[in-house]
């Protein structure tokens, strides 16, 4: 079971169970044995919610990833879809029944939309004639999956080119009734604070949908103090730069997905003696990377360069913790000591593994490489030669790095500027454009109008570079930084302070009404909404009690980010602890990555 | 904050504390603290070697935890393989299984009936059968309802109560909305609700009742709208009515990007350069259209070159495709790898061939340096040192030839080393590095020990050498230079 999360200050496994419970119950309506075809991408967030055997229980026996032509050989009474309202999948859908229908004994046939049901879909699966084969057409809301004790993702990836290049607010809307979910279960949030369009538009939305439910008064005591929306699109800065907490570099170098990731296998194998080393295996080890395990929850949101001795701590107490076998004399000492054997192997276990992970990270971050790109990022961040051509940039594109890698550079340039100095734009539009464009391919052409379109991209607006006033004024560049022992959240960027998570830490501690002039040069409204709660649920906080901020990111959020906030949540004065939710949990690259245009 | 990336002061730099250099911290006991605690992870193994892995994972070998839904597709989808007694077993292994057991929650509280509201049943017949007017046959098993209460929408839904209806997913005609003032509120209300789906269901009544006119002219005042027609029509591929829609509003770059994204779903390489040719002369900007025309010269030419180096391999008669099979087509490549390509297959072919190297450079104006780089990396990839030395070598109007390099020798050794050229080239390239600190750096990075000799003595630097000697072999020639050297009394040591 997902113990870990009910770890935090509010109990997150009550929505995991209210979706869970929703998925009970659409499978029994579909009486009788079922198999289930899967799109691929969402089997990731539905193992987060459930395993097999749920399915299982409620007749599920067979399961499949959706492809084209026909289905495997089955015998069962349903065939279920779950899938992403997406066009190209009701073709593929379309192509499954109509096969299906020339052999065998009828089926019936569902869908389940997630997480919603949608127009266009419907009526492509119209134009191809099937409509009508499907008994139940239904959505399941699973707007907010809960990753943590403390995190909730919608793991829509294409929010933020959905909403700031398509205008398409589908998932904003998404966002609110997610938000109006956990309002149904852990209470009314008295207080929304907000910064950028998109989190203007999310309240409006709460707001209106309140309304509309005015019938059933929320009776459930508020957990939630405030709640915090913010616009990626405020802080477009964060994002660009290369994490550089543990659990953020494991995913800008391996990608965390749905809260596992893939290593490559070398470090991993099993060393038996007598083994000889043969065997190794090709495969690449997944391992789930969440709170459930002890030594990951402490050492994730560490910067990396504090784990070492965390580690080697952790080893020597492993070690003292075997060597009392020696002391165990007595029959009830050896007997305690083997009682205790189970949780000691697993700690090694863990232990084997960050530590491998840590070697392999540890060979990127040492790599000339990284050091050279993480200068050149940290000369940017701290306001130094952003107005000039960047040699290191155009030596990574010479040379054919990757595509990525040079976009997240001038987009970081870029922001840190304000948008790019004229002459430096005619430089990128003219000469580098062309590089970009020659070395990677024209198509390529797309993808910088897509930067520009969200503002990555720009040129700087009357001249004026607005950068330096929003970074001594929040403070977002520390010289001194300490990274074993921090005492500010700029430890997770080793000097840069996350505008977005410094945003959330001013608003909490004096309040924004300090820092009005740096919100006015920030993009969108900055916006305050009360929630009226009836006397019987206002909360009377006790002297010394934290309040509750959920604080929802809209456009993705970093691993670094959600470790600086844990950070403040773990301040003794701090006063304030954070839930946090987005719609995609995200790093530079798959940002990048999602603004790019690829061939099919 | 002085970033100095030459790396001379390595040391100084990592253990600055301006530089939030990556290493863990250097000054506990050795390199790693890491090493520490794999030793004692390791020797842990030793003792407690269960061979049972560990207890906590679940996992089979690819990783996927056992009992996982990614798992079990691959398990309950193949029905040859791992027997059944196996499967069982390891499903028996499931630790997550328990859940089953786990009391029900106590909360009778359902998401699905907080957003469906009242209606619990839901309908079942879609958005899109209500809009078209053509009630489709709905098999859902609640039928047996009084029609009334199925489609209960009464002639007198606002605007505004449709809109809502509609994005509960319920059934709701707009037909009876005739005015252009009622569609236009109701597309009102959609927006306002901020649900694209619902925004879209109005969008493409409206484009069904309303003329192109008269849709354009209002979407134009109404600009989030807007561009949900405009993604709905990118979405179902009405190329032309999006033409349209740009030329009204004066977008037409926007429009022409939109057209040449297309090429990007058409597979056939003869089909997407016809394609290619269709945007040569659509309103892009004026870099962009050269991109663009150059994005279809080079397909056409890898056309040409891929047909013609297929067929030279197939026929094996040319020792270079023998050698060295060609790994993938070269069809739909960057320009810098169909290059490289043309680098490593016809380097020696004279300009007139569209495949030749110079003739690509011409073309597509690729830079010097790009061409170098290039060039250098196919031809030291093949060991053609020869090529490589003729890359670099200029003769001036005397007649003296001399060395030059657009990327600067240092970048020049970088490569050679990386496709492991051996030592006496190496050295020669090393020798052209004009910076003597760059110079030193790399002979030392590199092993070429007679330019480090060479040059610690033109530094009258006695120090330096000496250091260096006690890193070359003993008795070695090496060692015996630098004796040599230091030996010497023709020398004036700085140092």
């Amino acid at each position: 079971m997902a113990a870990h999360l009910s770890y935090g200050r509010v109990n997150l496994n009550v929505l995991r169970e209210a979706v869970r419970r929703e998925l009970r119950e659409f499978l029994d309506k579909c009486a009788g044995s079922k198999a289930i075809v899967w799109d691929e991408y969402l089997t990731g967030p539905f193992g987060l919610i459930a395993q097999y055997s749920l399915l299982k229980e409620h007749e599920v026996e067979k399961m499949f990833t959706l492809k084209g032509s026909r289905l495997p050989a089955a015998d069962v009474k349903n065939i279920i879809f779950f899938v992403r309202p997406r066009l190209e999948l009701m073709d593929i859908i379309a192509e499954n029944v109509l096969s299906e229908d020339r052999r065998g004994p009828a089926r019936d046939f569902h869908i389940l939309f997630v997480p919603r049901r949608s127009l266009l879909c419907e009526q492509r699966l119209k134009d191809l004639g099937v409509l009508g084969s499907f008994i139940h057409r239904e959505e399941y809301s699973l707007d907010l999956i809960p990753f943590d004790g403390d995190l909730l993702s919608m793991e829509s990836e294409g929010a933020f080119k959905e909403c700031y290049l398509e205008s398409d607010q589908t998932s904003l809307y998404h966002a609110a009734k997610g938000l109006m979910t956990l309002q149904a279960l852990y209470g009314t949030i008295p207080q929304i604070f907000g910064k950028g369009e998109c989190a203007r538009q999310v309240a409006n939305m709460m707001i209106r949908m309140k309304r509309e439910f005015t019938g059933s008064q929320n009776s459930v005591f508020p957990v939630f103090d405030n709640l915090l929306l913010l616009d990626r699109n405020v802080d477009l800065l964060t994002p660009l730069a290369t994490q550089l907490t543990y659990e953020g570099l494991i995913d800008e170098i391996y990608g965390i997905q749905n809260s596992y990731v893939k290593l490559p296998p070398e470090k991993f194998a099993p060393r038996k003696q007598g083994d000889g080393g043969k065997d190794l295996p090709t495969e690449a080890k997944k391992l789930q990377l969440n709170s459930a395990e002890e030594l990951y929850a402490e050492i994730r949101d560490k910067n990396f360069n504090a784990v070492g001795s965390v580690l080697s701590k952790k080893a020597k107490v492993i070690s003292a913790a075997f060597e009392e076998r020696h002391n165990a004399k007595t029959v009830g000492e050896i007997k305690q000591f083997v009682s205790q054997l189970p949780h000691m192997q697993a700690a090694r276990g863990s232990l084997a593994n960050h530590t491998s992970i840590a070697e392999l990270i540890k060979d990127v971050t040492t790599s000339e490489d990284f050091f050279d790109k993480l200068t050149v990022e940290q000369e940017f961040m701290s306001g130094i030669d952003t107005d000039k051509v960047n040699g290191y940039i155009e030596d990574c594109i010479a040379q054919k790095h990757s595509l990525i890698k040079v976009l997240r550079l001038v987009c970081l340039q870029s922001v840190c500027n304000s948008g790019l100095k004229q002459k430096v734009l005619d430089y990128y539009k003219r000469e580098a454009k062309r590089l970009v464009l020659q070395t990677y391919g024209y198509e390529h052409i797309l993808t910088l109008h897509n930067l520009e379109k969200a503002g990555l991209l720009k040129p700087q607006l009357g001249g004026r570079n607005n950068y330096p006033t929003i970074r001594k004024t929040l403070r977002l560049w520390m010289d001194d930084v300490n990274e074993q022992n921090p005492t500010d959240i700029s430890y997770v960027y080793s000097g840069y302070a996350p505008l977005s998570v410094r945003l959330a830490q001013l608003l909490s501690r004096p309040g924004w009404r300090s820092i009005e002039e740096v919100l006015r040069i920030l993009p969108g409204p900055h916006f305050e909404e009360r929630q009226p709660l009836p006397t019987g649920l206002q909360k009377k906080r006790q002297p010394g009690e934290n309040r509750v901020t959920l604080i929802f990111f809209l456009g993705g959020v970093t691993f670094a980010e959600v470790a600086a906030l844990r950070f403040l949540s773990q301040l003794e004065d701090g006063g304030t602890e954070y839930v946090i939710a987005t719609t995609k949990l995200m790093n530079g690259a798959t940002w990048i990555e999602s603004l790019m245009e690829k061939p099919v | 904050l002085q970033m100095n990336r030459t790396k001379v002061d390595e040391e100084e730099y990592w253990n600055s504390s301006k530089f939030k250099a990556f290493t863990f911290d250097d000054e506990d006991d050795e390199l790693s603290q890491l090493k520490e605690s794999k030793r004692a992870v390791n020797s842990l193994r030793d003792f407690v070697d269960d061979d049972d892995d560990d207890d906590l994972e679940r996992v089979s070998w690819t990783g996927e935890p056992v009992g996982s839904i990614s798992w079990s597709i691959k398990e309950t989808a193949g029905n040859s393989g791992l027997n059944h007694e196996g499967r069982e077993q390891l499903k028996s292994r499931n630790s997550f299984s328990s859940y089953a057991q786990l009391p029900k929650p106590t909360s009778t509280y359902s998401l699905s009936n907080f957003f469906r509201g009242r209606t619990r049943l839901g309908s079942f017949q879609s958005l899109s059968d209500a809009l078209s007017d053509t009630p489709a046959k709905s098999y859902a098993p609640e039928l047996g309802r009084p029609k009334g209460e199925f489609r209960d929408y009464s002639n007198d839904w606002s605007p505004s109560d449709t809109v809502r209806r509609l994005r509960k997913g319920k059934v709701c005609s707009l037909e009876r909305f005739r005015s252009l003032q009622d569609k236009l509120q109701l597309l009102e209300e959609a927006v306002s609700m901020h649900d694209g789906n619902v925004i879209t269901a109005v969008l493409i009544f409206l484009k069904r009742t309303l003329s192109k006119e008269v849709l354009f002219r209002e979407l134009e005042v109404r600009q989030v709208a807007l561009r949900h027609l405009i993604h709905f029509l990118k979405e179902i591929g009405d190329q032309k009515l999006l033409l349209d829609l740009f030329r009204f509003l004066d977008r037409t770059e926007e429009f022409a990007l939109s057209h040449y994204r297309e090429h990007l779903s058409i597979q056939d390489p003869e089909k997407r350069k016809e394609f290619l040719k269709t945007c040569i002369g659509l309103p892009f900007s004026v870099e962009d259209s050269a991109h663009i025309q150059d994005h279809y010269t080079l397909l056409e030419r890898q056309i040409i070159i891929e047909a013609n180096d297929r067929h030279l391999e197939a026929a094996g008669q040319t020792e270079i495709f023998r050698k060295h099979p060609r790994k993938a087509s070269i069809l739909n490549m960057p320009l810098v790898t169909t290059l490289f390509y043309s680098c490593f297959y016809h380097y020696t072919e004279p300009e007139g061939t569209f495949s030749s190297p110079v003739n690509l450079k011409k073309t597509f104006k690729i830079p010097d340096k790009q061409y170098v780089l290039t060039a250098l990396a196919a031809r030291a990839k093949l060991r053609a040192w020869h090529d490589v030395d003729a890359l670099f070598t200029t003769k001036n109007w005397l007649g003296y030839t001399k060395k030059r390099a657009p990327i600067g020798f240092h970048r020049v050794v970088e490569i050679l080393h990386k496709n492991s050229a051996p030592v006496q080239i190496l050295q020669e390239y090393v020798n052209l590095v004009e910076d003597v600190d760059t110079k030193l750096n790399l002979a030392t990075k590199f092993k070429c020990h007679d330019v480090v000799i060479d040059t610690c003595r033109d530094l009258k630097d006695r120090q330096q050498l000496l250091a260096y000697r006690s890193k070359v072999d003993k008795g070695s020639a090496e060692e015996e230079k630098i004796d040599a050297i230091l030996s010497s009394t023709q020398i004036r040591w700085k140092n």
